[in-house]
């Protein structure tokens, strides 16, 4: 803390630093990292809304009872809630410093992020295939953008992933990677909070219509 | 009084940023607890148990709420002290965003679609 208590008898300025303090590097990440969290949930609000609005404008096409495929859906689910626990699991491990361990544990919930992201785009090929395009309805529209942009961020997800993962097996577990692996973990598990939106109220609200 | 300021503040910073700092029971907690929140209303909607489907989406939308709490307290460790409460704060802010947007969206679209079709074609376009 420098406070600069020097009367400006010899005439130069006179500043006072006293809010300037030293902070630990990346003190403040984990509060900053929360609310671009809160303003990403803005974001996917708008389009819940958006497919609130719209969801029943079918333009005489198919409706979400012909579409969804409530199994495929329950499969996906669970393999998104199966990356959180591994995720947790791999904060766990880190938290005990085992390296190997943690890799192993982020492994694995990139390989069910995969197979998240691998059973959604097989069930947009087959929606799209059968003539039900992001083009076809107002409904499909917002069914695409809503469920598009979670896929979007739970792929980029992935691409962070992979790259912790490079930088844990470069450097190893030190503080800067600890910071990252913390805001990947909220990350994730806040994708899976909105996946329980997408999968009440776009698949099994839908179904129920 | 500048290195003590520091280490008391270090000190907050190791508080702070406990914030991902689960426990095994607490992750398999909330990890069972999910199962179950996530299983039931699928059962619901696919065996169509209840006979309303009124009740029923009343039945699912309280599960996606409570679910939606059991993951913000066992995988994103929310509390009210973290941060010096700053993002409960910002959680609370963001609810009452959400709430705005998506209640007064669906109440206002839905009376622009009842007050400027006339009724009959609006349930030709549905």
């Amino acid at each position: 803390m420098t406070v600069a208590v020097n009367p400006s008898q010899t005439g130069e300025p006179v500043f006072y630093l006293a809010d300037e303090h030293p902070h630990p590097e990346g003190w403040s990440t984990s509060l900053g990292f929360w609310i671009y969290l809160m303003s990403d949930c803005l974001i996917f609000a708008i389009l819940f809304a958006t497919f609130g609005v719209l969801g029943g404008n079918y333009a005489a096409g198919p409706a979400p009872k012909d579409l969804f495929d409530l199994d495929l859906v329950a499969v996906n689910t669970s393999m998104l809630l199966l990356s959180s626990i591994t995720y947790g699991f791999a904060m766990l491990t880190m938290q005990q410093n085992k390296v190997a361990q943690t890799q192993v544990w982020l492994a694995i919930t990139g390989l069910f992020g995969l197979a998240f992201i691998g059973i959604e785009l097989t069930e947009f090929a087959h929606m799209i295939h059968e003539g039900a395009t992001p083009q076809r309805s107002a409904f499909l529209s917002a069914f695409f953008t809503l469920v598009g942009t979670h896929g979007l961020h739970v792929s980029c997800g992935l691409i962070w992933l992979v790259t912790l993962m490079v930088q844990v097996g470069k450097f190893g577990l030190i503080e800067a990677n600890r910071r990252r692996l913390m805001c990947l973990s909220m990350f994730w598990h806040f994708l899976d909070v909105v996946w329980i939106g997408v999968f009440t109220f776009v698949y099994l609200l839908g179904v129920l219509r | 009084m500048s290195t003590n300021h520091h280490a008391a503040h270090a000190d907050d910073h190791h508080h702070e940023s406990g914030h991902a700092h689960g426990t095994f029971s607490s992750y398999m907690l909330g990890f069972v607890l999910s199962v179950v929140l996530t299983a039931i209303p699928f059962w619901l909607v696919m065996s169509g148990a209840l006979p309303s489907k009124q009740v029923t989406a009343l039945v699912i939308m309280a599960f996606a709420v409570v679910q939606i709490v059991v993951h913000m307290i066992y995988f994103l460790h929310m509390n009210t002290t973290s941060e010096n409460g700053w993002t409960m704060m910002a959680l609370i802010f963001t609810i009452v965003m959400v709430v705005i947007a998506l209640s007064g969206s669906l109440w206002v679209m839905s009376h622009l679609n009842s007050n400027m079709m006339p009724m009959h074609q609006m349930s030709g376009m549905k």
